[in-house]
């Protein structure tokens, strides 16, 4: 195993150099004296800590099967000192670089659906935008509590939902026959092809009209409620569903981050460490998929969630500031 | 329908599936590319100081915790499209990565669309054509609120 783990490392090693010599190279290149006020730390300090941090997500995000996004918003909402309102346009945008980075080679696998993502993100992009204008119009506090109850609904969700990789659909429904939503892709773990069909869509089209609300208004993508959305309500199976999930996400959180790019609440300082630290941690993460346990990263990222959920909820209480 | 008659349609929707599927990745993957690099060389151009930024970097850190509203009040950052006509600035110029990548889903789509029309698919070149309308309204900064 640890050869494993130095084998993934070395791969990814240039790479990872190359952009940690980047980051630090250009973080203090102004930095000459200028401190944050009212602490001793430069500026500099907080966007190459959102780098480290992010690159950090990244690595746990893939093999605990969320994504990025879900971590990012309540840890960097909690724990820097930067406002909501740029954590959540910074979210929406790893979001959108993670959805985007793995879209392609899901969609060639033939692992994401574009007739099954297609009707579904149509609800979910319109929503998201009015879930960011909401998002945006309401106060931080009121946004810091429900995104804790969000987080912590988020960590009951991983700890009570079951998984069918390949879900039985014995009849489709009228609206996924007419749309002609069915398929077949090639499991690459046996080698078999498997026919695919949903049932429920009519009601799989409200949960994503409330999905794209959420993703909206936190800025927290929604990986975690459109796997299960797919997989357990609509019957599609489990790669199917993680593959088709990516492809709605990156047109959902691009409708929402208009929204807040428009808004002027996308900070370059904050989004970009974040975006480019997730891409690096995710591609770490993907190559260390065989070499962690990933029951183990999965638990570790339910406390981190439980923690941040807890820290969110507190600080929008005015409990814990 | 024969048994020999459902295989070939259900061939065939399978090929067509793949075209769609391929068609939107290969333009969906060069609009990401083209973003990803903009945005490297744009942020290496801002924190290396290259091109001056709007809001200097020192002062930065006592801005960064306000509310977006009195963020911009305070740096006069517009708001819209109005980031455009200062994209020679450093921070401002990131905006152009980050627009690439929120918009990078246009080409795909409109692409996508075509190839449905192409095909008599009235129903998923409506919808393409829609979800399209949706980004272009939502890039348009006409749907923009506030506190």
């Amino acid at each position: 195993m640890f050869k494993l783990l130095l084998c993934a490392l070395a791969k990814v090693r240039y790479t990872g150099m190359l952009a940690v010599v980047w980051v630090l190279l250009a973080v203090p290149a102004h930095a000459a004296g200028s401190v944050v006020p009212g602490s001793s730390l430069p500026w500099w300090f907080w966007p190459l800590a959102l780098f480290v941090t992010c690159f950090l997500i990244g690595i746990v995000a893939v093999p605990a099967g969320i994504g990025g996004g879900t971590l990012f918003v309540p840890i960097i909402g909690g724990f820097f000192p930067f406002h909501l309102d740029f954590v959540r346009g910074a979210g929406l945008l790893v979001a959108l670089a993670s959805a985007l980075a793995a879209g392609p080679m899901l969609l060639r696998g033939g692992l994401a659906s574009v007739r099954l993502a297609l009707p579904l993100a149509l609800l979910a992009c319109m929503s998201s935008i009015a879930g960011a204008l909401l998002g945006l119009a309401l106060p931080a506090s009121v946004i810091q509590i429900a995104l804790g109850l969000i987080v912590l609904g988020i960590v009951a969700l991983m700890l009570a939902a079951k998984k069918s990789e390949f879900p039985h659909v014995a009849q489709p429904d009228r609206l996924s026959s007419a749309l002609g939503i069915h398929g077949v892709f090639i499991d690459g773990a046996s080698g078999r092809a498997i026919d695919w069909q949903v049932h429920r869509t009519p009601v799989g089209l409200v949960v994503f009209l409330l999905i794209g609300v959420m993703a909206g208004m936190f800025g927290i993508g929604a990986g975690w409620a459109n796997v299960p959305a797919l997989n357990l309500l609509m019957g599609v199976p489990l790669k199917v569903s993680a593959g088709t999930s990516g492809l709605v996400l990156s047109l959902v959180d691009s409708s929402a981050a208009w929204v807040y790019l428009n808004r002027g609440a996308v900070l370059p300082m904050v989004a970009v460490p974040s975006v480019v630290g997730m891409m690096l941690g995710a591609r770490i993460g993907a190559r260390l998929l065989h070499v962690l346990k990933g029951s183990v990263i999965r638990k570790m990222v339910i406390a981190l969630l439980l923690f941040a959920g807890l820290r969110a909820l507190l600080k929008g209480l005015g409990v814990w500031n | 329908m024969t048994d020999a008659q459902i295989s070939a349609a259900q061939k065939l929707h399978a090929e067509q599936q793949q075209a769609e599927a391929l068609r939107y990745a290969f333009l969906l993957d060069w609009g990401s590319r083209a973003g990803v690099l903009a945005l490297l060389l744009s942020f290496s151009a801002y924190v290396f100081g290259i091109l001056t930024p709007h809001v200097p970097l020192d002062t930065l850190p006592s801005l960064w915790n306000l509310p977006v509203n009195e963020y911009l009040q305070r740096t006069g950052t517009p708001t819209g499209w109005g980031w455009l006509a200062l994209a020679h600035r450093g921070d401002m110029a990131n905006l152009v990565g980050i627009g690439l990548l929120a918009g990078c889903s246009m080409a795909p789509l409109l692409g996508l669309a075509w190839l449905y029309a192409k095909r008599h698919d009235h129903v998923y070149a409506v919808i393409c054509a829609v979800i399209l309308a949706v980004l272009v309204l939502a890039a348009s900064g006409l749907l923009t609120g506030g506190h």
